[in-house]
């Protein structure tokens, strides 16, 4: 078998071996279609490069951690930087290099290239996803090229492609992937164009933008559309674009820049090459038979077809099922720099309003009529929130995941989450708050008498600077009790809990801080010049959508909190009813005092306990802050167990809530269910140097407080002792 | 495909031991484990599993060294898995060890374990009916189940 091949010589037969994407380019040629020049690495190269290197066999064994159906997308994309991490650490055999040097060089010598996937199976009509697999304009080199063939070849384990393994019939002994090396063509304009409109088979659908294509297929660049009539190639509409930046080489790599005043109010397209575009997606359509979409640009006058696949059902099917949800969160760098304006300056400052206009009511003071409707409106505005933190605060979350690509990618490091030492802060409201404990903490230790009278549980009312310093906090951060807000009902649990920090046996973890100036300087050396700036506003963006991840859970966490406080105040009133009512009862039930809630179904849940007795001795999840400890479990349910929590504990439970980290100063380690690396959970244990293993499934039932665990965050696994 | 191997509810004690008697009846040998005064010494046997997993039959003569063992202290280990000598078995493979005590079956008891036995290993009837033959079962406490390389549960069996 070739392991090169050339794109004149890719017959039938070998389209096998190269992939849906390089066949089909070969087919262009080969009937006159201008192409760029391209070479084809077989899927031969890719097999040789896994299984001579043991990758294939630590990609299942990363695959297999966990069942697939309890991993979150988020673990799904951990799993994904992990596996990418290992192609960009495993360098490729030098038997392959020898082979693969030769071709390329004679071809392309130092000429700029892109470097495209061509999957097996992708681009045929039973399964096209577009855009799960990568490519790299603009690459320079033998060394370069073939550094990015590897990250082609890891991009068939991307997150969007685990996403969709299924369909993908992705398989770790099967799956492979071949490569095509195509001459870069720097096009002054560049698109896509649609045989078929997916929404009106009578149209074809041609979308331009200025510069490299890679801009609007990475979302960046906006692009002006038109729709041109099958029939009869009448131009049909012309949407305009707002014009204002375009996709440009630079540096080994792209770059996004501003176009002249004169391009902005030029469409990149006049009618003419309109139509020259749309002939060439008819005639591509007759080559294969079903209409195609088409990528193109234009060198001078010349028009070229970059690339061409069938658009199938299947890919529009793709967009309604809920993972298209997720990979819409995936935003690009411009975007995600808007989305941090907006948060910032709009959407935060608007929480914390919404959170402070409630107090005016007491609850306690409300007839219960009135107590239903404000439970109803607190109730509405909490889950406008929250709509809005799925609408923003989620998808901003991808700042830290696109900064992770580009660490990993530039400076290779062993371990694939080192780039988070970088993003950590003090200035983390959950932290901030834990710090403001640990100084009330401090002053009862300095102060036995401070301390009896906070023992003798009548307060401390001899003490007026501490009084004051609590009350300060409650104002700030509420009483804890019912995780979040102003809701003070109660401000014992605090008092016991700066007992417990002034009194823990060891001094306890810190915060860790250390040398960031120098991680920053060590990080930024990795870039040329050209692209420090970049490099900075990157970690600016990745630093704030850091931060960002755990205080706005503060923030909606208040806005939670007042509804509640006002939940709470109805569950206390209906306590003498005779049935169980739940919470979306309580304001019908608060109105109409012969309110029957619906019968529960039965619990079909009952496992076969006559043979035997069931528990988990060792229990895998993901490594998310590394270090051991041993200790009793403690399962958070609820608030008791919170107020319960003892130092040296280990917290076990299904997600940890920012609100809920004030126990962390006082724990020896965290186990959650939820899992991901990127999560609260992981944040603040790297933050507090805490060992911590996310996504261990159903952790909350097969682990019982009390059970005394060793929690090995190196290797992410949790051992219950018999 | 691969990935559906592993696509079934560890923690779910019905599932597991459903994983069990498909792992049991898969598998026709076992490492048996004894001790000669605090010396481990293990052997590969023919095993079989009674329907409800509390007992696993093995044959053995009565001159061996394992017999002898377990006459002396009938505290016995037993591990079962589907390994296959390849890297695969690290994320594949499960193995199950089994402890218990170990003894010599007789009477209707043994008939009903044989019945089993022969069933699944039909060409050792000559070597299990011979006088010299012993029966042996081991009475299982507690399965430890090992899957996907590290994860680990626990069965302790009921009287």
């Amino acid at each position: 078998m070739n392991i090169i091949i050339p794109l004149d010589s890719i017959a039938d037969a070998e389209a096998p071996e190269a992939g849906g994407k390089a066949f089909a380019l070969s087919r262009l040629f080969l009937s006159g279609i201008r192409v760029p020049q391209a070479l084809c690495i077989s899927r031969e190269a890719y097999e040789m490069y896994v299984r001579s290197t043991g990758l294939l066999e630590r990609i299942s064994l990363e695959l297999s951690r966990k069942d697939f159906r309890d991993m979150r997308w988020e673990e799904l994309w951990d799993s994904s930087l992990r596996i990418r991490s290992m192609f960009l650490n495993t360098a490729m055999p030098s038997a392959l290099v020898k082979r693969l040097r030769g071709p390329i060089e004679d071809l392309f010598g130092d000429r700029p290239v892109a470097v495209r996937s061509s999957a097996l199976g992708e681009d045929s009509t039973s399964a096209s996803f577009a855009g799960l697999h990568e490519s790299y304009l603009n690459v320079q080199g033998i060394y370069s090229i073939l550094d990015h063939i590897r990250l082609v070849w890891a991009s068939l384990w991307s997150d969007a492609a685990l996403l969709y393994r299924k369909e993908l019939e992705l398989d770790v002994h099967h799956s492979t992937m071949a490569v095509i090396i195509q001459e870069l063509i720097a096009g002054r304009k560049s698109g896509v164009v649609f045989g078929r409109s997916p929404v009106d088979e009578g149209r074809a659908v041609i979308e331009a933008i200025y510069g490299l294509n890679q801009g609007f297929v990475d979302g960046m660049v906006e692009p002006d559309r038109w729709s041109v009539a099958r029939a009869d190639a009448a131009i049909m509409s012309h949407e305009e674009a707002e014009r204002e930046r375009y996709m440009a080489p630079a540096a080994n790599g792209t770059s996004l820049e501003y176009l002249e005043p004169e391009a902005r109010l030029t469409p990149p397209l006049n009618p003419e090459e309109v139509l020259e575009v749309f002939r060439l997606a008819m005639k591509i359509e007759d080559l294969f038979g079903v209409p195609q979409d088409v990528e193109w640009t234009y060198e001078g006058k010349s028009l070229y077809a970059l690339q061409a696949r069938p658009i199938t059902a299947t890919a529009s099917r793709g967009l309604s099922d809920e993972r298209y949800l997720y990979r819409s969160l995936t935003r690009s760098f411009e975007n995600l720099k808007k989305l941090k304006t907006r948060i910032e300056d709009e959407l935060i400052p608007e929480m914390e309003k919404a959170a402070d206009a409630f107090p005016s009511a007491d609850p306690a003071h409300l007839g219960n009529d009135e107590l239903a409707e404000e439970i109803l409106e607190r109730s509405a505005t909490y889950k406008a929130w929250e709509r809005a933190y799925w609408k923003y605060f989620i998808p901003f979350a991808h700042g830290m995941r696109l900064f992770g690509r580009v660490y990993n990618d530039t400076l290779r490091p062993h371990d694939p989450y080192e780039f988070m030492d970088l993003l950590r802060s003090s200035s983390m409201l959950s932290i901030e708050r834990n710090t403001q404990l640990e100084r009330l903490a401090a002053q009862v230790k300095q102060s036995p008498g401070l301390a009896a009278a906070l023992r003798e549980a009548n307060g401390a009312s001899a003490f007026p600077a501490f009084e004051e310093a609590l009350s300060r906090f409650i104002r700030t951060f509420g009483d804890l009790s019912c995780y979040s807000a102003r809701c003070i009902r109660d401000d014992s649990l605090i008092r016991a809990l700066v007992l417990k920090l002034a009194f823990r046996p060891s001094s306890g973890v810190q915060a860790r801080k250390q040398g960031m100036e120098d991680l920053e300087e060590y990080y930024l050396s990795f870039f040329p010049d050209v692209h420090k700036s970049f490099a900075r506003e990157l970690l600016d963006l990745a630093r704030a959508s850091y931060r960002l991840r755990d205080d706005d859970n503060i923030y909606l966490g208040r806005i939670r909190g007042h509804w509640e406080a006002a939940l709470e105040e109805g569950k206390k009133r209906l306590t003498g009813r005779p049935i169980r009512i739940s919470d979306e009862d309580i304001p019908r039930a608060l109105k109409d005092p012969g309110f029957e809630p619906p019968p529960e179904t039965e619990n079909l849940g009952e496992t076969d306990k006559t043979l035997v007795m069931m528990r988990a001795r060792q229990l895998v999840g993901q490594p998310a802050g590394s270090g051991i400890a041993t200790g009793t479990a403690r399962v958070i349910a609820g608030e008791k167990d919170l107020s319960g929590f003892m130092a040296g504990e280990i917290i076990v439970c299904d997600a940890l809530d920012p609100n809920m980290t004030f126990i962390i100063p006082l724990a020896a380690g965290i186990v959650e269910r939820r899992g991901g690396m990127l999560i609260h959970g992981a944040i603040i244990a790297r933050e507090y140097g805490l060992p911590c293993v996310t996504g261990v499934p159903e952790a909350v039932t097969l682990i019982r407080t009390g059970d005394v665990l060793t929690v090995d965050g190196y290797l992410g696994i949790v051992v219950i002792s018999d | 495909m691969d990935f559906e191997f592993r696509e079934v509810k560890v923690a779910d004690p019905r599932q597991i031991t459903l994983e069990l008697k498909a792992l049991f009846t898969s598998q026709g040998l076992a490492v048996l484990s004894t001790h000669d005064h605090g010396q481990p010494y293990c052997n590969l046997v023919a095993f079989a599993s009674s329907e409800d997993l509390k007992h696993l039959a093995f044959a053995t003569t009565r001159a061996t060294r394992k017999f002898t063992n377990i006459d002396e202290d009938p505290r016995a280990s037993m591990l079962i898995d589907n390994r296959s000598n390849r890297v695969a078995d690290f994320h594949e493979a499960m193995a199950v060890t089994a402890t218990g005590h170990a003894q010599e079956t007789i009477g209707p008891e043994k008939d009903g374990l044989l019945k089993l036995y022969l069933a699944k290993h039909p060409h050792l009837e000559d070597f299990v009916m011979s006088p010299s033959c012993a029966l042996m079962r081991l009475e299982v406490l507690r399965y430890y189940v090992v899957s996907r390389f590290q994860h680990v549960m626990v069965l302790t069996m009921k009287e």
